[in-house]
């Protein structure tokens, strides 16, 4: 069966001494696949980390001089810190330490009002119309999930441990890239039309503060960052040689390692992104059901996802720096088995990335991702529903993938008995 | 898929035999697989109780092949055919660790694979306060338990105890007042008791437990312990409560296999029912109704007196009491969700209800997607079905009468809407009715129908998985068993015949009939 083909192949590797990375031999191991994918992993949040740190930069400037210019230029450090961090989703599924640690960074759809002031004109019409004033950047002590918090200063261990629920049955979404998204760009309230978040720079200037508390305002955007960086931190670490995610990854198997990369790729593409952030979003024709809704950068978001998805499959990573990380890929892997799908896995996911940078050219031209799925922009929906459908697409051949390699999960064995209890009542 | 040889199933005789074919049927069968079991040599078992689970006429009546596979096995010597694919045709073969609640059925083509996974978002959706941009997630509130259904329903499986100082989430109090002749909400606090609210609102307080302990005392001199909890409420931020409310406690249930458990035909669960005990067995199982709004009633099977007719309708229900959040349906309607006209702070609050997006604040788009999912979640496969032991076990389990309520097996209507459910021989250990389990498992509060002493029989299927999915969950209706011997253990009303059997086997026997628990 696959296994055993796959056991000839390293044996002829091993005979063959093939040592250079360079050469696009057709045989690679799994452990030396593995070991590309550990790598882009650690590349990719280390670089997160980077433009983390370069964003903190620009926030710190933001703060201590708030202006167009400076609140300009921490919108587009946030905007260049998501792509590679966008790169690196295809690490949470497949990998339970990604997974589980994913909300604190990326969580979304974000408790608006628990952190900020929000429009009343979101929310259906209340008998009394008021501003929503329970949040924290308002009030030292606020009431949340019936227990007073004391939040007089604003610090990271406020928002990671004190608004944070044990047990994941209950998380604040309250920090991530999406809570300093908000608190740079405010909400977005042109609904379909064009146009993001336009919260003021005042609403950082202590010395003309508009929208209040501009002081506990800036406390929440450097703890929050702070926060974020903290988890990057901890993530690229992991990472590493001896981390925790590549330990985890390689003691479990070649087996698990090449499952944790297939459903990575397809969950991916076909539950998360295909379905959950895109059609979702176009079903329900809700605008602001987009990952950076407040920046209005959900079509880059969307990407440099597929980016990421491709950059797995062809064990190529592109720095932010320009530097390239690359290694046997898990489609030389593929070839080794089956040439045909292999190349056609490739293309699929080339098409898909064209698909999404259709979307991206459309943002960076002025149509963002909101108006793309607006009700009544017919030709906007029919982008999206490309990206979709390419996406869909590839998880088949995903799924044919994870079958040639054998790793698929133990099916059992029927027996040849009459009364085999496996069988299929029809 | 394996192809089917037109070969007639090798086992139980059709129920057109006599009772005394049957019996001599048993005997035969015993003699030929050469064992001595429990019932021929335990003389103070008394009698057999596997004679009293005989096919009911009625379940699909006329049709001997399927009543033939039907029919309550009598031979453990082997598994049955079938019997690993508990889910039937859809039954999940491929995981069986953190994650073995979570499969699509395997029956699913892939166009509704994407139907399943935009479920499954909604699922793990964590709903937000209003208001927010996100206009179709908000809603949230103003009080609820969880804020996302995976938050009760964890890892698409059971809730569990609060851990480690944590307050009340996943186990909840209904409240349950019989104050105008009919069970109802309590007047200030609602249907249920709420451990948490949106910012800015108190929640309605907490919950605190003590523990009781409860004996039992096997027949070989061991005993063991239970504990019983009782709960009070804590911190209450609206008042008192009324005195004639009672609190009744609901760990939240695993979602596996809900598409199929809808699928068998009303009918045949009826067929099942016997109110008064005709047949004399001790066992008095009784159905439960839903009034639904355009004045029909339809047969109750979910939730833990099964007080809901549907998926669809435990779904809506549950988005309204425990998320706050309203759907078409005009009983649930309120945006406020259980939010009582005593609470007056609700009414200042903003809602999520948006006109252009869908009625309620959970439109049908929505209640029709999470639907679908909690329809299709595969039931793991048996495992070690063939094993000595596990058959062992399986037979002390039918022995003791435990299949008179945990019906084995069933095979769905011809007649369901989704391909994939219908004509499916599934094994979930349970007949969907109501029995009374006597007075130390009593919530003293009825449901319905339901009396403040019954319960429905609550599926087995998966069940071996359950700690493997979640470590920190419990069994029973608000998880005080921590074992599934104490589950068993803490049977009593209408089981009580069938705890008098377990409490009479030896060590080994208990060990085997939870290896078969385990198995399922």
């Amino acid at each position: 069966m696959m296994n055993s083909r796959l056991g000839l192949t390293t044996l002829a590797t091993t005979g063959l001494l093939l040592a250079s990375s360079t050469i696009y031999s057709a045989t690679v191991t799994p452990s030396e696949v593995m070991g590309t994918y550990a790598d882009i992993a650690q590349a990719g949040y280390q670089d997160a980390l980077q433009t983390a740190r370069n964003l903190k930069v620009s926030v710190q400037t933001l703060i201590a001089e708030p202006s167009e210019q400076s609140l300009e230029d921490a919108r587009t450090a946030w905007k260049s810190a998501r792509i590679p961090y966008q790169q690196t989703e295809v690490y949470r599924f497949g990998n339970a330490i990604v997974d589980d640690w994913e909300g604190k960074v990326n969580a979304w759809p974000l408790d608006e009002g628990l952190i900020d002031y929000v429009d009343s004109s979101y929310g259906a019409d209340s008998e009394i119309n008021h501003l929503y004033t329970a949040n924290i950047i308002a009030n030292p002590s606020v009431t949340i999930n019936g227990q007073a918090i004391d939040a007089n200063v604003i610090t990271p261990d406020l928002l990671s441990s004190q608004l944070h629920e044990a047990g994941g049955i209950e998380s604040n979404v309250a920090t991530g890239y999406h809570a300093i998204e908000f608190l740079l760009w405010g909400q977005d309230l042109n609904g379909s039309d064009a146009g993001a978040g336009s919260r003021p720079f005042t609403d950082y200037d202590v010395n003309n503060c508009s929208n209040g508390h501009c002081d506990r305002r800036a406390q929440y955007l450097s703890a929050v960052t702070d926060l974020l960086i903290d988890d990057l931190e901890y993530m690229a670490s992991a990472w590493a040689s001896g981390g925790e995610a590549r330990t985890a990854l390689t003691s479990a198997g070649a087996n698990a390692g090449l499952a944790a990369m297939l459903t990575g790729m397809g969950s991916l593409s076909y539950g998360e992104l295909a379905g959950e952030r895109m059609q979702l979003g176009l079903m329900l024709h809700d605008p602001e059901e987009e990952h950076d809704c407040f920046a209005d950068n959900t079509s880059a978001s969307h990407y440099y996802d597929g980016v990421g998805i491709q950059n797995v499959y062809n064990g190529i990573y592109k720095r932010v720096d320009g530097s390239i990380v690359s290694g046997p890929s898990l489609k030389e892997l593929l070839a080794a088995t089956d040439e045909s799908l292999a190349t056609e896995l490739g293309e699929d996911l080339q098409t898909s990335v064209d698909a999404l940078k259709v979307l991206l050219e459309s943002q960076l031209n002025g149509q963002a991702y909101d108006q793309l799925i607006a009700e009544g922009n017919t030709d906007g929906n029919d982008m999206v529903q490309s990206a979709i459908d390419t996406l869909v697409y590839q998880t088949r051949n995903i799924e044919r993938a994870v079958v040639a390699l054998g790793v698929a999960g133990i099916e059992f064995e029927g027996s040849d008995s009459l009364d085999d209890p496996s069988s299929v009542f029809q | 898929m394996n192809s089917m040889t037109r070969l007639e199933y090798v086992g139980t005789r059709s129920a057109r035999h006599t009772p005394l074919n049957i019996v001599l049927f048993i005997v035969v069968a015993l003699v030929l697989t050469g064992r001595a079991s429990s019932q021929t040599t335990d003389s103070t078992s008394g009698k057999n109780l596997q004679d009293d689970t005989a096919l009911p006429s009625a379940v699909w009546e006329g049709d001997e092949r399927i009543r033939g596979i039907l029919a309550p096995t009598t031979d453990f010597s082997r598994a049955e055919k079938f019997e690993l694919m508990q889910g039937g045709a859809g039954t999940q073969k491929t995981n069986f660790d953190r994650n073995a609640y979570s499969q699509e059925t395997a029956a699913l083509n892939f166009e509704h694979l994407q139907t399943f996974k935009l479920g499954n978002a909604l699922f793990n959706k964590l709903w937000v306060a209003s208001p927010a941009s996100t206009q179709a997630s908000d809603g949230l509130g103003p009080f609820y338990s969880a804020r996302a259904c995976q938050g009760c329903h964890i890892k698409d499986g059971r809730g569990q105890l609060p851990v480690s100082g944590e307050k009340t989430a996943s186990l909840v109090l209904q409240l349950k007042n019989e104050g105008n002749g009919n069970w109802g909400p309590d007047p200030v606090y609602g249907g249920q008791f709420h451990t948490s609210a949106v910012p800015g609102v108190k929640a309605e307080g907490l919950v605190g437990m003590a523990h009781t302990s409860l004996f039992r005392t096997f027949n070989d001199g061991t005993i063991h312990e239970l504990h019983k909890p009782a709960y009070h409420l804590q911190q209450l931020a609206y008042g008192e409560i009324h005195s004639l409310t009672r609190l009744s406690p609901r760990l939240a249930p695993a979602v596996h296999g809900l598409g199929l458990l809808e699928s068998i035909a009303a009918d045949h669960v009826l067929a099942y029912a016997d109110p008064d005990d005709s047949n004399g067995d001790g066992i008095s199982g009784r159905p439960n109704w839903q009034r639904l709004e355009y004045g029909h009633r339809a047969l109750g099977r979910f939730g833990h007196k099964a007080a809901m007719s549907s998926v669809r309708e435990q779904n809506v229900h549950a988005l309204f009491t425990d998320m706050g959040l309203s759907s078409s349906s005009d009983a649930l309607s309120n945006p406020q969700g259980d939010c009582t006209s005593a609470q007056a702070i609700c009414a200042s609050l903003a809602h999520g209800d948006q006109a252009r997006l869908g009625q309620g604040e959970a439109p049908d788009k929505v209640v029709d997607l999470i639907t679908f999912y909690t329809h299709n979640l595969a039931v793991p496969a048996r495992r070690n079905v063939s094993d000595p032991q596990i058959l062992a076990g399986k037979q002390l389990f039918y022995n003791s009468g435990c299949a008179s309520c945990h019906v084995p097996k069933h095979i769905t209507s011809r007649d369901v809407e989704q391909d994939e459910l219908q004509y499916q021989l599934i094994w979930p250990y349970t007949d969907l009715l109501l029995h009374d389990m006597g007075p130390d498992l009593a919530d003293h509060a009825g449901e319905g129908d339901a009396t403040g002493t019954e319960w429905r029989t609550a599926p087995l299927w998966g069940i071996g998985l359950a700690k493997t999915v979640n470590p920190n969950t419990s069994f029973l209706h608000d998880g005080r068993a921590s074992t599934l011997l104490d589950a068993v253990l803490w049977h009593g009303g209408e089981a009580q015949n069938s705890l008098n059997h377990v409490l009479d086997m030896s060590k080994d026997e208990r060990s085997k009939l939870v290896s078969f628990l385990e198995s399922l």
